[in-house]
């Protein structure tokens, strides 16, 4: 019973932070119908960025929110600068671009940071919650992280269902052409979608980071993990990304728990092929029939 | 003469007999130039041979009937790891241990190949990328899964000695190359025999009724369909086909290395291929082989480049990944269709403008 309660909490923390990289995907793949599979690289940048700036002794949670900035700025330029040639395109070119910035960023890290692994601190204790005398399987860093990632969902939600902003860059995705005749400027805001996008994967970066080591790879999983999460929610329903995130992450925590930690990327392809020939909208998609 | 000419018929029309006189030729050439190299070179040209095959095959199956695989390292470390079990079991002495070894590692990645391309068969653009990629990093995890796997340290992989090789073998390379066979030319000869085999059989399937229901089901699946051609069965058939050359590439690739461990199968190693075939022109097999040559030379010239300017060594490797990173961003950018269908397209308007010239 303890190790299935520990197991649990685990993978709710796991599966927080893949919601949030699943967030991130999903914004991108409204707004430009591209996966960006260099999201985990941008992510992975910022977190070194923030790593930097705590090396020189700035605050926790300036360089938190430093790193957020410049995650935030890195999408709109790679937005503007790489993905825009290719939008509207053959699906196949946006793949391969994203995957070729994944390699370039990877690489460039690795010879800015080198490749040793780094400790990254964490604003709170990462040392199990004792509740009387035994020891429960959720930090204090845990609960902070489910935190972090329902504040940035209420956020979101907040911006795309209460604000005129919002709501440009719905019609802005819904359909470029109509909403360019209604006066929106549909490239900023897909600038924006993807910056914001960023930002979000910045803040899962730092999130997977606190208290654990980082070094240029520590972020390759979730190139897979937060797209299954993502594909799980439809890719195109947010509240689907986070619910495909919690999922997952339950589950991969149970495999790697119970059965073994190197089973988990296959069972990870197994829910993923399971998805796509079951229900290829996603479990929460109401879209009508899309092709995979 | 006469009889010159009618002989010459066949050979220009024949497909098969066409690539076959070619591929003689080349492997002729290829013999000769793997004989007069050192070392260091012949290892290199090996290298280049796996590399090539395992690129033609994706090069194939992307640039033909149009479905990406980020997975082929994952094939190719199937691939490896069953040469590498046989050849334990055998000992791999003998030129049969060596060809039973990667028949058995050709075979088990076909079987691999339908069982992932059936389910693939349904995907398209991101989400097939994004399987694939899964693929990509599960495989190799499992070698840490299972002891007789090895875990992170792999598995030794013998590889016969060349004084051990058949008479006629020895012989006839010091005919050709007036030099005595050993351990690297001896790989660097049975990678480039393999390559040039599997390039004319998978050039002969492009140019076939399979390749060209490749290329209808890649340029409209609806209408491909409607011709009756079984759009899943074709997608299957080029998976598999794919995959062999994947599995074919692994077993030379764990020779080439004497190792076969998890760490070698990275996201890199797929990526690192699709960044070959993009350079060279998808559906290319000229291409493929220009890419794994890029791919078989360029991280030394790059990691030597970089320690030149002052990189330590572990950080001039990774100047490697830089450049294909770029080169994969470049040429989807720049020129979509590769270094081979950018000339082509060069070519073909030269040729256009000067018939023009012609007849004005």
């Amino acid at each position: 019973m303890q190790q299935f309660l520990d197991t649990t909490l685990g993978g709710l923390v796991l599966g927080a932070v893949y919601a949030a990289f699943a967030l991130a995907l999903c914004l991108i793949w409204r707004s430009t119908r591209i996966v960006n599979f260099a999201q985990a690289a941008m992510a992975m940048v910022t977190t070194y960025i923030a790593l930097s700036l705590i090396n020189v002794d700035v605050p926790y949670w300036v360089a938190f929110l430093a790193a957020i900035a410049a995650g935030f700025m890195l999408g709109a330029l790679v937005e503007r600068l790489i993905i825009r040639p290719v939008e509207g395109k053959a699906d196949l070119n946006a793949v391969i671009l994203t995957l070729g910035l994944f390699m370039v960023l990877h690489g460039l890290t690795a010879l800015v940071f080198g490749v040793q692994h780094r400790g990254f601190p964490a604003p709170v204790s990462t040392s199990a919650i004792e509740v009387g005398d035994t020891s429960i399987g959720i930090t204090p860093f845990g609960v902070l992280t489910i935190v972090i990632v329902a504040v940035v969902m209420a956020g979101l939600v907040v911006l795309f269902r209460f604000t005129d902003l919002g709501l440009r860059m719905r019609a802005s995705a819904f359909n470029g052409e109509v909403s360019r005749l209604l006066g929106v400027r549909v490239g900023r805001m897909l600038t924006l979608g993807w910056a914001l996008a960023a930002a979000v994967g910045a803040v899962a970066g730092l999130l997977i980071a606190g208290g654990d080591l980082v070094n240029p790879a520590f972020m390759d999983p979730f190139v897979i993990y937060g797209f299954i999460a993502a594909v799980l929610g439809g890719l195109d329903s947010p509240i689907g990304s986070v619910i495909g995130g919690l999922i997952l992450g339950l589950s991969l925590s149970y495999v790697t728990g119970y059965v073994g930690e190197h089973l988990a990327p296959l069972v990870a392809l197994g829910i993923l092929m399971l998805v796509l020939l079951v229900r290829p909208s996603g479990l929460f998609a109401a879209a009508a029939a899309r092709r995979v | 003469m006469e009889r010159l000419r009618s002989l010459a018929g066949p050979v220009r029309s024949v497909p098969l007999v066409r690539h076959l006189l070619v591929a003689l030729i080349a492997f002729l050439v290829v013999v000769a130039i793997i004989g007069s190299s050192s070392q260091y070179l012949q290892t290199r040209y090996a290298e280049m041979a796996f590399f090539a095959i395992a690129a033609g095959g994706l090069t194939l199956l992307t640039g033909l009937s149009g479905q990406l695989s980020l997975g082929h390292g994952a094939l190719m470390a199937v691939g490896a790891y069953a040469a590498t079990l046989v050849l334990e079991r055998t000992g791999g002495e003998t030129l049969a241990d060596v060809f039973l070894a990667l028949l058995v590692a050709i075979a088990v990645c076909a079987v691999v190949g339908v069982i992932v391309g059936v389910p693939a068969a349904r995907l398209h653009g991101p989400y097939i990328a994004g399987a694939t990629l899964t693929l990509a990093v599960a495989v190799p995890r499992l070698a840490n899964q299972w002891d007789f796997l090895g875990g992170e340290q792999g598995l030794q992989v013998p590889v016969p000695r060349a004084a051990e090789l058949p008479v006629w073998i020895q012989d006839l390379v010091w005919f050709f190359t007036a030099a005595e066979i050993d351990q690297y030319s001896f790989l660097a000869y049975l990678g480039w025999g393999l390559l040039v085999l599997a390039f004319v059989a998978l050039a002969n399937l492009s140019r076939s009724r399979v390749g060209r229901r490749w290329r209808a089901v890649r340029d409209d699946d609806v209408s491909a369909e409607l011709a009756g051609i079984h759009l899943g069965r074709a997608r299957v058939v080029a998976f598999t086909v794919s995959a062999m050359c994947a599995g074919l590439a692994g077993g030379l690739m764990a020779m080439n290395v004497r190792l076969t461990a998890p760490g070698a199968f990275t996201i890199t190693l797929s990526l690192t291929l699709l960044a070959a075939v993009v350079l060279g022109g998808l559906g290319s097999l000229t291409g493929a082989l220009i890419g794994a040559g890029v791919l078989a030379f360029l991280p030394h010239f790059a990691t030597d480049l970089g320690e030149s300017v002052g990189l330590s060594a572990t950080q001039a490797a990774e100047v490697t990944p830089v450049v294909y990173g770029l080169v994969l961003m470049l040429v989807i950018l720049l020129a979509p269709a590769g270094i081979v269908g950018s000339l082509r397209t060069f070519l073909a308007r030269s040729s256009l403008g000067s018939t023009k010239e012609k007849t004005t």
